[in-house]
């Protein structure tokens, strides 16, 4: 039935010592994400859908405008893996803001709650979606999107007589895709991760529209200390963290996906931003795990 | 072994006080009845033994402490409350993996030879069945959990009464078994006047009676009283009287029975006309069975 519960590591740091649970806590966590996967279909719907409305702009522009047969440029394979990871994005931010307030407002907290699921296992398992399922899958569905694109280019142009191995030789497409995993593994899951945090911690407290408590606070930081100290850190802070470390030795100009890919591992992961941000995240997942327990429903 | 003890338990929202101050003690393989007016403070008090909201005082259920210990008291403890709450976009072989797959004491094979009775299929969504059927659902899933305490806040509400005499049929031919114990509220008490073991009203968050049904049943008796003899019968103290069909029903709270079957017909009253009894009593000037 679950055998990919099985092949799960176990968690080193989870207490079964000392509980004599008969279920691990990564099984209770691997149900616990299929669980919102079961409910919140848009997870791989919409960047499907968004996969599926490009390829048809695109197979369209290709069969009608010969103009561009002779440009395969790589500019449509990174648009396409933006629209898709925007996509995601998005859907990531109101899944968020919907995980742990929706469940008050439809009263199935008092469900799930009836069941040996700690608050903190359900808060874990609902940021995995916008940290690691996400982007996984936002990944997953823009290499074949990108794939299906290289394959659909090199018809046409067989099609017309053209050698394809220029339009091969051009696209380093395993390149391609391993950059995008390491872009969207860092920026969209672990550099965002303080970002799905504090918009799960709205989404556990909110007593109604989560969404303007969300989004609100920010403005009136800006705006208080913009009249008070005419200083704008609070939103310097916010517009380092959305568009994401920078590497020192490139030009601004560049694409935003640009900038981020060229961060080396080593510059990435030694950017005091990064732990801030996920020490940030961690007070926020701690405090929305603490504020479930409070919390009935609406 | 004590399945829930409390001491002095309370709980106040701002300045109202749903809870006042209780003390509890529930055996472990009784059948409780928590009967109380709307507001009484009975959602709230099982809120508390499920570990749903901070309280006051001392409380131990199964031996943890419901607030800080749910996770693993709710490998023990079940409960349906007082709404519907599945989640309406789950499916229901959803609902049984899920539990299959977080709950230990969960046992699949049972809640399919319960649903197997009923007409639920098993890619429906909770959002497409009755309500008398999500109840349905609900209950085999509850009742497939080897769990010792399950509690039931207004399990009923809404049911026609063919599914709420079903629900409680279940509950005790296919579930209890004397080991388990299981506490429910409900506003429909005839129907469970011959289903619990024992008895609890609960009014402004206090304990007004608590006894048990071998002790409501010596205790109380109804008596509808020949005409000539009401004044005599209303010297023994009456708890309650009232007028039904132009005789005389009085209720009294331990009076020999060879003395008022001399009155007229003597017979034990319901859940229902002591609750009367006792809750009028409480808000009008004589003070009677409350204890």
């Amino acid at each position: 039935m679950n055998t990919s519960s099985n092949v799960m590591p176990e968690s080193p740091q989870k207490s079964q010592v000392i509980v004599p649970a008969v279920i691990p806590a990564t099984r209770r966590m691997y149900w616990s994400v299929r669980r919102e996967l079961w409910e919140y279909r848009s997870i791989y719907i919409a960047p499907l859908a968004a996969a599926a409305v490009f390829l048809l702009a695109f197979l369209t522009g290709l069969t009608l405008s010969p103009a561009h047969r002779h440009e395969p440029l790589d500019i449509p394979y990174e648009f396409a893996a933006a629209l898709i990871m925007g996509t995601a994005f998005i859907v990531g931010i109101f899944y968020s803001l919907d995980a742990l307030y929706g469940e008050r407002r439809d009263r199935s907290t008092l469900f799930w709650k009836s069941l040996p699921v700690s608050d903190l296992t359900t808060v874990l398992s609902k940021f995995t979606i916008p940290l690691i399922i996400l982007p996984l899958l936002s990944f997953a569905i823009a290499v074949v999107t990108q794939f299906v694109m290289l394959l659909s280019s090199s018809a046409v142009l067989l099609g017309s007589g053209l050698s394809v191995g220029m339009l091969w030789a051009r696209m380093s497409f395993f390149h391609m895709s391993l950059m995008l995993l390491y872009h969207i593994l860092t920026v969209h899951g672990l550099w965002y991760a303080p970002i799905y945090g504090w918009l799960l911690l709205v989404s556990a407290w909110a007593p109604r529209a989560p969404f303007i408590w969300a989004f609100l606070p920010p403005f009136v930081i800006w705006g208080v200390e913009k009249i008070a100290f005419n200083t704008s850190h609070f939103l310097a802070m916010l517009q380092y963290r959305l568009t994401g470390p920078q590497p020192s030795n490139t030009a601004p100009g560049g694409t935003l996906m640009d900038m981020l890919s060229a961060l080396t591992p080593v510059q990435f992961f030694s950017t005091p931003g990064l732990w801030i941000g996920l020490a940030t995240a961690a007070i926020f997942l701690a405090a929305a795990a603490r504020v479930r327990r409070y919390r009935e429903p609406i | 072994m004590l399945c829930i003890e409390a001491h002095g338990l309370r709980k106040a929202f701002g300045t109202t006080v749903a809870v006042d101050g209780i003390n509890l003690r529930v055996e472990e393989g009784r059948i409780l009845g928590l009967i109380g007016p709307n507001g009484a403070g009975k959602t709230t008090a099982l809120n508390a033994i499920l570990g749903l909201t901070p309280y006051q005082g001392e409380l131990k259920v199964l031996g943890r402490d419901p607030w800080t210990e749910r996770e693993q008291l709710m490998r023990d403890v079940c409960f349906i409350a007082d709404i519907a709450v599945l989640p309406r976009w789950m499916r229901v072989w959803q609902a049984l993996d899920y539990l299959a797959g977080v709950h230990p004491r969960f046992d699949r094979a049972k809640a399919e030879g319960f649903l197997a009775k009923t007409t639920i299929k098993r890619a429906s969504k909770v959002r497409e069945l009755s309500k008398g059927m999500v109840a349905q659902l609900h209950l085999a899933l509850v009742m497939a959990i080897d769990a010792r305490l399950l509690v039931l806040d207004e399990p009923t509400l809404g049911l026609d009464i063919l599914y709420r005499k079903q629900f409680y049929d279940s509950l005790l031919n296919d579930y209890f078994d004397r080991s388990r114990t299981i506490v429910v509220t409900t506003h429909q008490v005839e129907e469970v006047q011959d289903v619990l073991t024992d008895l609890m009203f609960i009014n402004r968050g206090r304990i007004v009676l608590n006894c048990s049904m071998e002790e409501f049943e010596s205790r109380y008796l109804e008596v509808m009283v020949n005409p000539e003899q009401v004044a005599a019968a209303r010297a023994l103290k009456p708890i309650h009287e009232r007028q039904v069909f132009g005789r005389s029903i009085l209720l009294f709270d331990r009076v020999d029975r060879q003395q008022l079957a001399a009155l007229g017909d003597v017979r034990t009253p319901s859940i229902a006309d002591l609750f009367v009894a006792v809750l009028g009593n409480q808000s009008g000037t004589t003070q009677g069975a409350a204890r």
